[in-house]
């Protein structure tokens, strides 16, 4: 029967009772839907630079005089546990001469088996062995307009392409778009070095990054720092971090709104409280306990919450759909679980807000003395 | 000699208002034996509604004690009263004080589920008050606004006997009825006395003291 009561009772201003539904509605939309931008972004960010997370990268601990990674420590480093890939890179920043003009670029050395761990091939193909060919980045390759078979020529040694790498994006260690990539063979002859500039170790299961690199770094700093281990995932988590920021950012100016629903709860319940001050002392009179009085009140105030959470919900769907393909011009982020999960959270907010704003005026119903409540008109 | 329903000791009541001090109940001291129907009489302002509201637990004496079926009442916090209340007193008002929202029959469940009486016996129960206060079944799913006057008081006398109270206590039950009305309710009063209930009323319409077994006459505060 308090049901039925508290459903009749909302029926009875039917309007303030919509208007107040729809101050729930419009905050869990808020929440929800900023809350699903936020995460789409942060997804976004991650497919980014998510599939270089397991990589870490060795580089010599040039603070402690170090300038190189010998071929021995290579070879050593190969042999640690978890190890997927151990990939030698030697770089160079030179000017490069292509058929008509000269410009600058990264020069990389590099075995050619270990390139298609690294890249992937848009024209052509990876470096085979010791080739004295080149590949280079695509960035390059657009603004020179360079095909498979251009000649590159660095320090007077010519190189024809023989493949253009896709693009890359964002790189760790490698910023390939806009390098010219060699042979091993071919970059120690050009400039005189044996050992490697850096290794990009990529670790077979994503768990055993911090493992991996405490590995590295026992073998060979046990003595003294020789190398410096870099963790993909600790950039992974700073951006992580930073999204998360975002996210909350927005859901708090969806918060506000909320908040706003809540006060509306407040006043509506506040109003009715009063208009039933009278029914409130009949109900005490007869034998209606403060509980009981409190209990009829939240109902009330839950059922505004609940509803007004079922349809914002709904709604936020839509308005993340908005948001996701204006914003991000993308809305498969919106069925990630993760973005779901916002909207659960925006309407469990909502119902709080609805039970919160409820608490005050129905507490205030069940403190009325029946006397008075009885006297009042 | 049998332990009355209603005792009261030698009770005041004094009210503040202002600097002014105003006795309702001046050392009044009364006890109502089950199944006695007393008319308390005098004018407004004598003390008589302040009498009913110590009878019926919604106010405390400033003085002297109040005994309900034995238990002082002096002392009780809100939910022992609200108990009391619930389980020894059926209430009807002048304004027969329905739940608008709720329809007849629902209004007479009303102090049930307060007395926590299962579900399953509610209807069955009410729809036998119903009957007992002389109303048709078909009233059962009417609100307060379809109903008229002396129907709405038969459903208030149905929801008084809800929980089988000891005593019912009535405000001028006919107060806001036509003579005609106002008599079917009163005989509806005393065949409930003569089934045994033990009832209290206050009016200032000397006409229905004669349904009474006593009149208490009251003035300024005091039993006259």
């Amino acid at each position: 029967m308090y049901l039925k009561l508290a459903r009749r009772n909302l029926e009875r201003h039917t309007f303030r009772t919509i208007l107040a539904i729809i101050g729930i509605v419009i905050g869990v939309i808020a929440i929800s839907s900023l809350g699903i931008l936020g995460n789409s972004l942060r997804l976004t960010a991650h497919e980014f630079i998510g599939d270089i997370g397991n990589e870490l990268l060795v580089l010599p601990a040039r603070e402690a005089g170090e300038t190189e990674i010998t071929e021995k420590q290579y070879e050593e480093m190969q042999r640690i546990m978890g190890i997927e890939h151990a990939i030698p890179v030697s770089s160079e920043g030179d000017a490069i001469d292509l058929r008509k003009e000269s410009t600058y670029a990264g020069i990389y050395g590099m075995h050619g088996d270990d390139m298609e761990h690294m890249f992937e091939i848009g024209k052509g193909h990876f470096l085979r062995g010791d080739s004295d060919n080149c590949v280079v980045g695509s960035r390059l390759a657009d603004t020179y307009d360079l095909r498979i078979g251009s000649k590159v020529a660095i320090k007077d040694t010519d190189f024809k392409v023989v493949g253009i790498l896709a693009e890359q994006g964002f790189g760790f260690g490698v910023n390939a778009d806009q390098a010219v990539i060699i042979s091993h063979k071919m970059f120690s002859k050009l400039y005189d070095t044996d050992g490697y500039d850096q290794v990009t170790v990529q670790v077979r299961d994503i768990e055993d990054v911090e493992a991996v690199k405490a590995a590295i770094e026992n073998r060979f700093n046990r003595r003294e720092e020789v190398v410096t281990v870099m963790a993909m995932n600790v950039i992974l988590e700073g951006a992580n971090e930073f999204f998360n920021y975002i996210s909350k950012f927005l859901m708090g100016i969806g918060a506000i709104s909320l908040v706003v629903a809540g006060v509306s709860i407040l006043n509506v319940m506040l109003m009715s409280t009063m208009e039933r001050t009278k029914e409130i002392g009949i109900m005490k009179a007869i034998g209606a306990s403060k509980r009981e009085i409190m209990f009829l009140f939240l109902i009330e105030t839950v059922i505004l919450g609940v509803f007004g959470s079922l349809i914002g919900g709904v709604l936020s769907f839509a308005g993340g759909f908005i948001i996701n393909s204006v914003i991000l011009k993308d809305i498969s982020y919106l069925f990630a679980p993760s973005s779901l999960l916002y909207i659960i959270l925006g309407m469990g907010f909502g119902i709080f807000t609805g039970l919160l704003g409820g608490l005050y005026p129905a507490w205030k119903a069940s403190r009325l003395k029946p006397l008075d409540a009885l006297r009042y008109e | 000699m049998r332990k009355p329903v209603v005792e009261l000791k030698r009770v005041s009541k004094i009210y503040t208002l202002g600097s002014n001090k105003i006795h309702a109940l001046d050392d009044v001291s009364l006890s109502i034996q089950k199944g006695e129907f007393i008319a308390v009489m005098g004018p407004s302002g004598s003390g008589k509604s302040t009498l009913l509201n110590l009878v019926g637990c919604l106010d405390l004496p400033t003085r002297g004690a109040v005994l309900i079926d034995g238990i002082d009442t002096s002392g009780l916090n809100d939910e022992r009263l609200t108990t009391i209340r619930r389980d020894k007193i059926g209430f009807i008002f002048q304004q027969f004080n329905l739940i608008p929202t709720l329809t007849a029959i629902e209004n007479v469940e009303m102090p049930m589920i307060f007395g926590r009486v299962p579900a399953h016996l509610l209807r069955k129960k009410a729809l036998r008050l119903f009957e007992m206060v002389g109303l048709v079944a078909m009233y059962a799913n009417h609100r307060q606004n379809e109903l008229s006057g002396g129907q709405q008081q038969r459903v208030a006398v149905a929801r008084a006997l809800a929980n089988d109270p000891t005593l019912i206590l009535a405000d001028e039950p006919t107060g806001n009825l036509d003579t005609k009305t106002g008599t079917s309710i009163m005989n509806l009063m005393s065949e409930l006395n003569e089934r045994g209930a033990t009832i209290v009323m206050v009016t200032h319409d000397p006409r229905l003291s004669t349904y009474a077994d006593k009149t208490v006459e009251m003035i300024d505060g005091r039993i006259g």
